[in-house]
């Protein structure tokens, strides 16, 4: 697993551009629906929770679907199931490597958020939890569809279109939650969304773990 | 390892609707070099990715060291190493970097990659990506990675294709070497006569088919096969059998 993972950690530092790129994607798109709300101060603090989850949903179609460009171009993968190499390994190592990246991108989103949604918080610990919590629930089945078409020609276009439904529930949870620790939180609704986003969380990491070997192997 | 390295009955393999492999029959004694000859679209890639599992053949058995490719894929996997044509390296990472991960992967020591990539002449690249290595290199690398696994069988895919010269002296150093340590060799190449001084057996696949089977000496020497080869594939019931050759062929040799 650990050496899974430092490959997979190593892969990442070696295109760290493109989270770079990744980044300002999902800066510019807080940006665009700031102006399609307008100059409502009110508004746009109240829907900047649903505003930054919908930025990292896009911004993780792309590094999902490129977590896998490596593995195929030289059928890399193949070569790692060959050696013999257990299939819940390298899915749980690239999952996780995802799930850091996606942190990463989120937390780097959250100042962006607050300056353009005037969306500030005291409760960052909070927020951080529910951006790890979050990213964990894209992370998980995005890896596993990430590997599904990562062999098709309409990967870009197959992978929203297969992830976005199986993860509504945790994106569900994650803008109540996000919404919650920014709004206020005076009857202490946040916690029930942190639970079920948890839950989910578990459920996704394991099926996903137990799927990807029959999803690689032909 | 069990005395018979590999045994392939009546395998089969198709692509959509065309078998590239149909009813293979062989049996190789371990511890032998076996070149696999046969014109392009023969089914030599298809042979050696189904002996590596890499895929699965859909009709017929096959065993490696023993075990049967489908259901004790893992024991095989442990067995066996493939030099293919996808070379299996991360175009981002450096030589060392890439045979660091199979070290890991594999739990062997880190300290025996540079060995292996001053021994295939990359010593002085280790620390270069592979993005920037010519085909030639990253076939070297890729002798290096195979090497590494330490394998009982060892299936090589046109392992002289890209090198230069000197190339191919290296690979031929490196199946002495590992016949001489006892490993199982199949080898595909479209280099019949440097291949048959250091094979003991050959096979010759046409269409799918084996069309000769016996060794390597003999068939350099151009002596015909006697009748219909024993081991002659029969196509899988319900499919129109694949042409078979009159006889053997030189015409593409190199």
């Amino acid at each position: 697993m650990i050496a899974a993972l430092r490959k997979e950690l190593l892969l990442q530092w070696r295109t760290r551009g493109q989270l770079m790129a990744v980044f300002v994607f999902g800066a510019a798109a807080l940006l665009l629906f700031s102006f399609a709300i307008g100059p409502n101060a009110s508004a746009l603090r109240t829907f900047s929770g649903g505003f930054l989850w919908l930025g990292l949903l896009l911004s993780s179609t792309l590094t999902l679907a490129e977590s896998f460009h490596a593995e195929m171009e030289n059928r890399a993968l193949e070569g790692l199931l060959l050696l013999p190499a257990e299939p819940r390994t390298l899915y749980y190592a690239k999952a996780i490597a995802n799930w850091l990246q996606l942190m990463v991108l989120g937390i780097a989103l959250i100042p962006v958020m607050v300056v353009l949604y005037d969306a500030g918080t005291t409760r960052l610990p909070t927020l951080l939890l529910v951006v790890a919590l979050g990213t964990a629930g894209l992370s998980a089945p995005g890896t596993l569809y990430a590997a599904m078409t990562a062999q098709l020609k309409a990967k870009q276009t197959l992978l929203p279109l297969l992830l976005f439904p199986l993860i509504v529930p945790a994106l569900l949870a994650s803008v109540k939650a996000t919404s919650l620790v920014i709004l206020g939180d005076p009857m202490g609704q946040a916690r029930p969304w942190i639970v079920l986003l948890l839950a989910f969380d578990l459920i996704y990491w394991s099926l996903c773990g137990l799927l990807y070997g029959r999803v690689i192997e032909d | 390892m069990s005395e018979v390295a590999i045994d392939a009955q009546q395998l089969a393999r198709r692509y959509g609707r065309r078998w590239a492999l149909a009813g293979v029959t062989f049996r190789l004694p371990a511890g032998t070099a076996t070149m696999l000859v046969g014109s392009n679209g023969a089914g030599k890639t298809t042979l050696l990715r189904v002996l590596a599992t890499a895929i699965h053949p859909d009709r017929g058995s096959v065993t490696v060291g023993g075990f049967d490719v489908v259901r004790h894929r893992e024991d095989v996997r442990k067995l066996t190493a493939l030099l293919a044509h996808q070379n299996y390296l991360y175009e981002s990472l450096t030589a060392r970097e890439n045979l660091e991960v199979v070290a890991d992967h594999l739990r062997i020591s880190r300290e025996r990659v540079m060995p292996l990539l001053q021994k295939v002449g990359l010593a002085a690249r280790a620390n270069d990506a592979m993005s920037t290595f010519s085909a030639g290199m990253r076939k070297r690398l890729s002798f290096a990675r195979v090497l590494l696994q330490q394998p009982g069988v060892v299936l090589l895919d046109e392992p002289y294709g890209a090198l230069d010269p000197p190339g191919f002296d290296l690979v031929d150093g490196v199946v002495a070497e590992l016949k001489a340590s006892g490993a199982t060799i199949v080898m595909a190449t479209h280099q019949w006569e440097r291949s048959a001084a250091m094979c003991d057996r050959a096979i010759v696949l046409e269409g799918g088919a084996v069309i000769f089977e016996g060794s390597a000496a003999e068939w350099n020497a151009g002596v015909p096969p006697a009748g219909p080869a024993a081991s002659r594939a029969a196509a899988p019931r319900g499919e129109t059998p694949p042409s078979q050759p009159a006889g053997r062929r030189r015409s593409g040799e190199p």
